[in-house]
This record gives structure tokens, C-alpha cells and sequence, in this order.
């Protein structure tokens, strides 16, 4: 069962990267054989919790060892507008006696538990390695709760040892695809109602792009899954409209509703000015194309007009005091390039771009903005991207946690840009906050100090 | 004395416990040179690696033996032998420390056997120390897998040895120690001219420095060759009852005597450790260490106004409770409310009613009408949802900075730690207003005190 949804999963029609392998390839899936000793991801259960927690309404409860919620629980940055519940944290927390025995009792008195105590609209139930091992059928034990609470239990079967991350962000689009989109219908839609699949709203990133579509009067019926509720997934199969963001971490969600509802999906991201641009030409185009009047055309040409000048000015503030600063881009797919023009722009120069993550189309969009000679990074060890910083061959450094030491432990300036950070980058307003973010972090008078060595450490080097 | 009961719930809600591989794992972060590693699924790893460099700030070593669906039903004995060769080949650390998970636990790999067998048929690894502890995600706690993973390398590394050198002293350190607090564990047997081994050091790893050059492992650590020469010291001093195993070991092991302190924070608990290490030097007590002892008595003195009959809830693994509950305690606050994560001799002794094995829901439904809610970070949302005054102090701290420098141990630690607290109740204090004493209600039919008419 989970072995098909796998492999459905990797043969994915909609995604361009996997249309380019032969047979072969494709069967091996989507991400490299994991090499032990040198792997450091997280794994399908983690990519699945990061896909769905995002939900804000409804009781994530993760079945196995306490390893997998109790290490890990409360840490995204993922941001809601209403309900709190999808912060605190439901865990089996099996023990040695249901590795022996089996926990589908326990799973199922712990489902009775959140219902009678939290009553949310529905329970998420997450698959583990460990009971998935020994033979617990979560999906039989959500039937069975389903039936017998009356409220919708959802499994998430993705234990973490059948991949990556990325193939768990595709398994979990699968269970929304499988038990809740579809299944409630909408007290009423307009024509122009959109879902947005893809976008997790960290750092309330989402409230960036949200005040650009109310002025329109474009509605989000619903963000799968950043600051959304559980009614308004199982709705969102009326909307007219799908905007996919996040390279292609969702892409079977997109092109699954195109089949089943005849929701037509573009592919686009609010990372960088050109981008938010082009991404709401293309949403209003398909939302004319499925029936709204065409007058939302201009009005949005209107509103990219004014908010880009307002944005391009804005940066432009900046130009003098960060032209020639050599930025090194790491991070993956689409943020590969959709930065680079603001960064340029601001008069940065991108000394490299990691394209570790990246799809070919993402490559070649590297290449237009950056010319045929682009610094293209396939893979950098942490002793590479050290050294890059000890030998100053760039002045910041633009990426996700992991790789922040080999900026700071170097004294050089580091810009977190991946999903922990704390400032929202969406929309012209996050780019406008990205290159101030920049500017702070290469202007803060404290790096003089540290790199100056201690008066004693001169005076020995001088003698 | 206390009722020491466990949570009959069947699901955990808001979980305080975190699981024995990491808490494994970062003893072997407290040793130089060493790269820890977790036999499992690659993201029993990833998890860790998140939490640890979120509380530290600081870049993890951890590596996984990226165990896949087929490796993990089939056994995934040789995924270890692939990845300690790619390890020694890319990062060619002194020690690499292997922690088994629930998945691999489940299977029931056994690892010794298979790493009796890598030696025999790897001999150009022999300079490689490799150290394994079983450490099942189902059984136990974060605090446990710490203890375990000493217990092993004592049991591993450290030799027996005729020769006693004079002056020289163990430390046993439990996962409640922060790097401040080994840092002046160190400054406190030095300035008794005694040569202090402490396992695991993480003060020298994980303090947060800069380190000359890059390395993928450890920045530094208990060396691997002073752990063989611990069987030399004279005296092996434990710190926490979680240390009572590996100083056992040591002793099975050496014929070390040992003597085990359960606490580190206090002015008795840092009075007998300053006597006993006055007695092995024969030096007398430093006069800063008196002067320091003098400022402790005197923020008691200073704060125990706020502190009387104050309502303490603590979230807290066994040890770490154990040594903040009786300081709280003899400082006249009322334990009300203590939840901890697994079981240890210590915790039937607890100064209060009932200790509760348990999570951050059960602590949280106790704290309502305390003053002063004490647990890690994840204790963030019930503390504003109650509205109390709210302490981080454990692991992860992730939404504050310095977690690595909190000092609770010595009289210093003492003193800072009686000021912050204090502080913190001393802002909890209500002003007195006109209806602060109202008169209890009155039943005018029966009980009216006067009756007219």
C-alpha cells in the first residue's frame, strides 16, 4: 500500500525534474540513496509534519517513541491568525510493552483522549518507523475512530525510514488528498477565489502577499496548509484557481485537483519583486480565463505598478551603501534565483548560488538573471564554505541554519533565510525587509571590534 | 518524603521528555574530537541536530547511520560499518559514539557482536576509539541515555591502573550541568591545585567560542586518553544520582573509591563539595571561595523575604529537580507542583507532596495559582496561558540566548541564581488596594451579627 503510494509519488506527471530521468532513475525516487555516515537530513515523517502542522485548527498526533514529537515539537516558525492547537503537542509516546504487543489500543485510547479534552475539527494520526514496523495499521485505527467519534481522523502514513523530507511533504499531500479535500462543501464561492498550495507562512510570510489580493479583492480560500483551518481544506476543491509555491514540494496536491476538480495551477513564488509580479499577472489571468470579469486585469496592472515603484525606491536607498558587496547565496530551489534581482538590484554582487536542491528549469533561470558564466554550486562541504569565509571571498552570507557557523565563527555577517528565521521575506515588502536585513547585518559597528585582534596578539606579531 | 506516581493518560500532550539517543549523544559531544552518532533513521539525527543547535547556537556534530525501510526490517548492522568508514575517511575523528534508536532497538541489532567483528577485520582502525550504548527511543529518558552513554565509555575506555597519581581527581557530571557550571566545577578543583578529568566535558565544546580552524567533530572535550587514564586519579567525585552507574563502573573497574554529591546548587551542597575536595588536597579553603561564600549568605539574606511561602511548579528531568526543588525548598518556597520524566531513587525523597511522572498538560493543569512556573522552553505557551512569572532552565532553552552560561553550581552560581529568581517573584508582588482585605460574605438570615428590628 504504502510501497504503491511511493512510487506514484515519484512518478509524479507534474514535475519537470522527473520527467527529464530515464525508467531507471525514476524508480529509485526522487532524492539521492541516503550514504550512511553522511547524511544529516531530516526525514519523510518530518517532511509530512512540516507539510501539515501548519494547519492551525486541528490535533497533530504523532504514534510512535517519544523521539519523534518530544524532540522536535513547537519549533516551526509557521504562524497562525486564530487557533493555537496545532502548537501544543499529541504523542503515543509508546513504550516496550506496545513494541511487544502492538499499539493500536493505545493509538486509539489517545485519539478518544484529544477528542473528549481538545474536540478538535479533525486528528491528524502520524505514521513513525517504529510502529509501522511492527505492523500498526493506523489507517485501519482513523477508520475505526472516524466511525466511532463521528469526526474526521486522518492518517498520515510516512514513516520517517521510506525517505527524505521532500517525500514527505508528497505523502502528506497525499492524505489531504485521500481524506480531506473534497469531502465539505463551501456555503458559497466567488469568482475569484484562489488557494495558495505550498506556502507555510513562516514568519507570517503570507500577510506580506494577503493585503496585494484583498485590494484586488481576490480571495484566499484557503493556504495549504500556512494558517489554515481544516474546514477550509476539506472546501478549498471550489476555489477557481491554484497559485503552487515552494518549487514542487506539493505538486501532486496542484495537479491531482486540476484532474479531479479542473482547477487549473501555475507554478510561482513570492520570493523577489519580479516574481510577486509575475505571479499575480498569473493568478488574475487564470482566475479571468475561469470566468472573473476582465477588468481585475488592469486593476492589477495598476496595483504592480505602484507597489514596485514604491518597492524598487524603497531599495534603492540602500544602493550606495551596499553597492560591490559580494553575497553568497545558499539555500535551494526557487530562492536559488528569485533573489538574485533584488540583490542585484540593490547593487549586491551574487559571488555563488548553490543549486543542490534545484530543478534544471531552476538552473536555467539562474543563468537569465545571472549571466552564462553564473557561480553555480552543485554541493559545498562546511570545511569549503568555511574556508570561502576565512579567505573573506564573500562578505555575507544569505542561507538556512545549518550553515550560519561558517559565516559567524569567521566574524563574517550572516542573513538567515530559510525556515527558521524570524523576518518575513514575502511579497515587495519582504524583499524591501531582506535588503535591509543585509545592510544591518554588514553595518553593525560590532564587526570592527571583533575582528581586531587583542592588543597582545599584535604586539607578538610585531615582534 | 513524596507519593511518587506515574500518568495513566494513553496520550502524551505537550511532551517535557525528550528521548535517550540524543541525550546519549551529547555526552559523546562532551568528549574532544568525537563524532556522536545515532543508528537509526536519518532523522532521529536531524531532530537532534536541530534541537542541540537551536539551544547551543552552536554547529552540531552528529552523524546517522541513515538507516532506509529495507535496511531497518533486513538489519542494519553493516549501515554502521559504511558509515564509520565514512566517517574516518571524510572527518577522521579520535572517537566516533554510537547510540541505537527505537527503530533499530526494535529489530534488536546486536551491535556489540557486530563491531567485535569491524575490529577484527578492520586493525588500520585501531587507533579509532568506538564506544556503543543501547539507548531504545521507548524505554526511559533524555537524562538517562546521558548516564548510559558515561557508563559505556567508562566502561570502554577507562583502564585500571596501579599507579596513583597525587593531586589528581575524576569528575562523573549528569546532563544537569550546563557548560558555566563545568567550567567552574574546573576553576573550583584548580584553585585547590588539583588536576581535574571531567566526563563529559561539554564546557569545552559547547561553550560557545571560536575555534582557530574548522573541524566537522567536537571543538574540544574530555580527550579520549585522559578517559584511559582516569583509573590514575585518587578520588572520583559523581555529581548528580544519574552518576551513581558509571562511578560504579569506574570503581568495578579501578578500584577507585568514589563519593556521589546529588546536588550542586546551595550553600551546603557547595560546602560539602568544597570539603571534600579540601580534604583530598590538604589545601585549605581559597579565601575567594570563603568571600563568595559570605556574598551567598548575604543574597539569602536579601531575597528570603521573597522567597517565603512562594508556590514553585517544576517541569524538570530527575536531577535537575532534585538539586532546584530542595534549594527552593530551603529557601522557604512550596514545591506545589513537580513533573518529571523518569524514574530515579531521588525522587521519593522530593520535598513535596507528590512528584508526578508525567508532561507539560499534567504540570500545566498543577501550576494554576502558583507564582513561579519553572521547565524548559516548550513550558512557553502554558505560562502565558496561566499568566505566571515563567523560568527556562533545562533543555532546549531555544527562545533565549546564553543557555550554555546559566550557572547554578558553586556559591556563585548560588548567588546569581537567589538575585535572578528573587527578582522574578519580587515583580510578582500585588500592591495592597482598598478591597484587598474584604470581610467574608455574610448570611443575613442565620448568621447576621446583628439583628435589627
Amino acid at each position: 500500500m504504502l510501497q504503491n503510494k511511493i512510487q506514484e509519488v515519484f512518478n509524479e506527471p507534474g514535475c519537470s525534474k522527473n520527467q527529464s530521468k530515464s525508467d531507471k532513475e525514476r524508480k529509485k525516487g526522487c532524492t539521492k540513496a541516503l550514504q550512511p555516515g553522511g547524511a544529516a537530513g531530516g526525514c519523510a515523517f518530518d517532511g509530512a509534519k512540516i507539510a501539515l502542522q501548519p494547519i492551525t485548527d486541528v490535533a497533530h498526533l504523532v504514534h510512535g517513541p517519544i523521539a519523534c514529537e518530544g524532540n522536535s515539537w513547537d519549533n516551526r516558525g509557521s504562524k497562525s491568525s486564530g487557533s493555537q492547537l496545532y502548537r501544543t503537542g499529541f504523542t503515543t509516546d509508546i513504550n516496550e510493552l506496545d513494541v511487544v504487543y502492538g499499539g493500536e489500543k493505545h493509538l486509539f485510547k489517545s485519539i478518544k483522549e484529544v477528542i473528549d479534552k481538545y474536540d478538535p475539527p479533525a486528528v491528524f494520526v502520524y505514521q513513525t518507523c517504529v510502529p509501522a514496523m511492527i505492523g500498526d495499521d493506523i489507517e485501519a485505527v482513523c477508520k475505526a475512530a472516524s466511525q466511532k467519534f463521528a469526526k474526521p481522523v486522518i492518517p498520515v502514513n510516512s514513516p520517517g525510514f521510506v525517505g527524505a523530507k521532500n517525500l514527505g511533504n508528497k505523502l502528506a499531500g497525499e492524505a489531504l488528498l485521500d481524506y480531506v479535500i473534497g469531502t465539505e462543501e463551501p456555503e458559497y464561492s466567488t469568482p475569484y477565489d484562489i488557494n495558495i498550495i505550498g506556502e507555510y507562512n513562516l514568519s507570517g510570510e503570507l500577510w506580506q502577499v494577503k493585503p496585494l489580493l484583498d485590494h484586488l479583492g481576490i480571495r484566499v480560500t484557503c493556504c495549504i496548509s500556512g494558517d489554515a483551518k481544516y474546514h477550509d481544506v476539506a472546501q478549498s476543491h471550489r476555489a477557481r484557481a491554484n497559485m503552487m509555491v515552494c518549487s514542487k514540494s506539493m505538486i501532486n496536491i496542484a495537479r491531482k485537483m486540476e484532474e479531479r476538480y479542473q482547477i487549473p495551477f501555475f507554478e510561482g513564488s513570492f520570493y523577489g519583486i519580479s516574481d510577486t509580479t509575475e505571479s499575480l499577472r498569473e493568478i488574475t489571468r487564470l482566475l479571468i480565463q475561469q470566468g472573473a470579469p476582465a477588468e481585475l486585469h488592469d486593476r492589477t496592472d495598476a496595483l504592480i505598478a505602484r507597489e514596485e515603484a514604491r518597492a524598487w525606491q524603497r531599495i534603492a536607498e540602500y544602493t550606495h551603501r551596499l553597492r560591490g558587496k559580494r553575497v553568497l547565496l545558499f539555500t535551494g530551489g526557487v530562492k536559488s534565483w528569485s533573489v538574485v534581482s533584488a540583490l542585484q538590484e540593490g547593487g549586491m554582487e551574487v559571488v555563488g548560488t548553490s543549486v543542490k536542491k534545484s530543478t534544471q528549469e531552476d538552473k536555467e533561470k539562474i543563468k537569465e538573471i545571472m549571466g552564462q558564466d553564473a557561480h553555480m554550486i552543485d554541493d559545498l562541504t562546511p570545511r569549503e564554505m568555511y574556508k570561502m569565509f576565512q579567505e573573506a571571498r564573500a562578505d555575507v552570507l544569505l542561507s538556512g541554519g545549518r550553515s550560519q557557523f561558517a559565516a559567524l565563527k569567521n566574524k563574517m555577517p550572516w542573513v538567515d533565510i530559510n525556515q527558521e528565521r524570524h523576518h518575513a521575506y514575502n511579497g515587495y515588502e519582504g524583499m524591501v525587509n531582506l535588503v535591509k536585513q543585509i545592510d544591518l547585518a554588514l553595518y553593525n559597528p560590532m564587526w570592527t571590534l571583533l575582528r581586531k585582534p587583542a592588543p597582545w596578539d599584535m604586539r607578538e606579531a610585531r615582534t | 518524603m513524596s507519593t511518587v506516581i506515574q500518568s495513566r493518560k494513553a496520550c502524551t500532550v505537550n511532551p517535557l521528555k525528550m528521548s535517550q539517543p540524543i541525550g546519549g549523544a551529547l555526552a559523546f559531544m562532551g568528549i574532544a574530537d568525537c563524532m556522536p552518532m545515532l543508528h537509526g533513521s536519518q532523522g532521529c539525527t536531524a531532530f537532534g541536530l536541530v534541537l542541540f543547535q537551536r539551544h547551543f547556537n552552536e554547529g552540531i556534530p552528529m552523524q546517522t547511520t541513515a538507516m532506509s525501510e529495507v535496511a531497518t526490517v533486513m538489519g542494519g548492522l553493516d549501515n554502521i560499518g559504511i558509515a564509520i568508514l565514512s566517517i574516518q575517511q571524510r572527518t577522521k575523528p579520535a572517537i566516533i559514539g554510537i547510540c541505537s534508536t527505537g527503530v533499530t532497538e526494535t529489530k534488536g541489532d546486536d551491535v556489540d557482536g557486530y563491531l567485535k567483528n569491524f575490529r577484527a577485520t578492520h586493525p588500520e582502525l585501531d587507533q579509532l576509539a568506538l564506544v556503543y550504548v543501547s539507548t531504545p527511543d521507548f524505554k526511559d529518558a533524555f537524562q538517562d541515555g546521558w548516564a548510559k552513554a558515561v557508563e559505556s565509555m567508562v566502561k570502554g575506555l577507562a583502564e585500571p591502573s596501579s599507579a596513583r597519581r597525587e593531586g589528581s581527581v575524576n569528575f562523573l557530571v549528569g546532563s544537569h550541568l550546563t557548560a558555566a557550571d563545568i567550567e567552574e566545577l574546573r576553576e573550583i578543583s584548580e584553585s585547590f591545585g588539583l588536576e581535574a578529568t571531567i566526563l563529559p566535558d561539554i564546557s569545552g565544546s559547547m561553550d560557545g567560542h571560536i575555534p582557530d580552524d574548522f573541524t566537522p567533530n567536537t571543538l574540544g572535550g574530555t580527550p579520549v586518553d585522559a578517559i584511559r587514564r582516569m583509573g590514575e586519579a585518587e578520588l572520583t567525585i559523581a555529581l548528580g544520582e544519574q552518576m551513581r552507574p558509571g562511578a560504579e563502573a569506574l570503581m568495578t573497574k579501578t578500584g577507585q573509591p568514589y563519593v556521589l554529591f546529588d546536588r550542586i546548587t546551595g550553600i551546603e551542597a557547595t560546602d560539602q563539595l568544597l570539603d571534600c575536595l579540601s580534604q583530598l588536597s590538604g589545601q585549605p579553603v581559597p579565601g575567594k571561595y570563603r568571600r563568595q561564600r559570605s556574598q551567598l549568605i548575604d543574597a539569602m539574606l536579601d531575597s528570603h523575604f521573597f522567597f517565603g511561602g512562594k508556590k514553585i511548579a517544576i517541569g524538570a528531568e530527575p536531577d535537575l529537580l532534585w538539586n532546584i526543588g530542595s534549594w527552593f525548598n530551603e529557601m522557604g518556597a512550596i514545591i506545589t507542583a513537580a513533573v518529571t520524566t523518569t524514574h530515579s531513587p531521588l525522587l521519593e525523597q522530593m520535598p513535596c507532596k507528590e512528584v508526578l511522572i508525567g508532561d507539560l498538560e499534567d504540570l500545566e493543569a498543577r501550576s494554576a495559582g502558583c507564582d513561579l512556573l519553572i521547565t524548559h522552553s516548550h513550558g512557553r505557551q502554558a505560562a502565558a496561558r496561566l499568566d505566571i512569572a515563567f523560568l527556562r532552565m533545562g533543555l532546549p532553552i531555544f527562545d533565549q540566548l546564553g543557555a550554555a552560561h546559566r550557572l547554578s553550581l558553586g556559591y556563585r552560581g548560588a548567588r546569581d541564581l537567589t538575585f535572578e529568581i528573587g527578582n522574578l517573584l519580587m515583580a510578582q508582588e500585588e500592591e495592597n488596594r482598598p478591597d484587598s482585605w474584604p470581610l467574608p460574605m455574610e448570611d443575613h438570615d442565620a448568621h447576621a451579627p446583628f439583628a435589627f428590628g
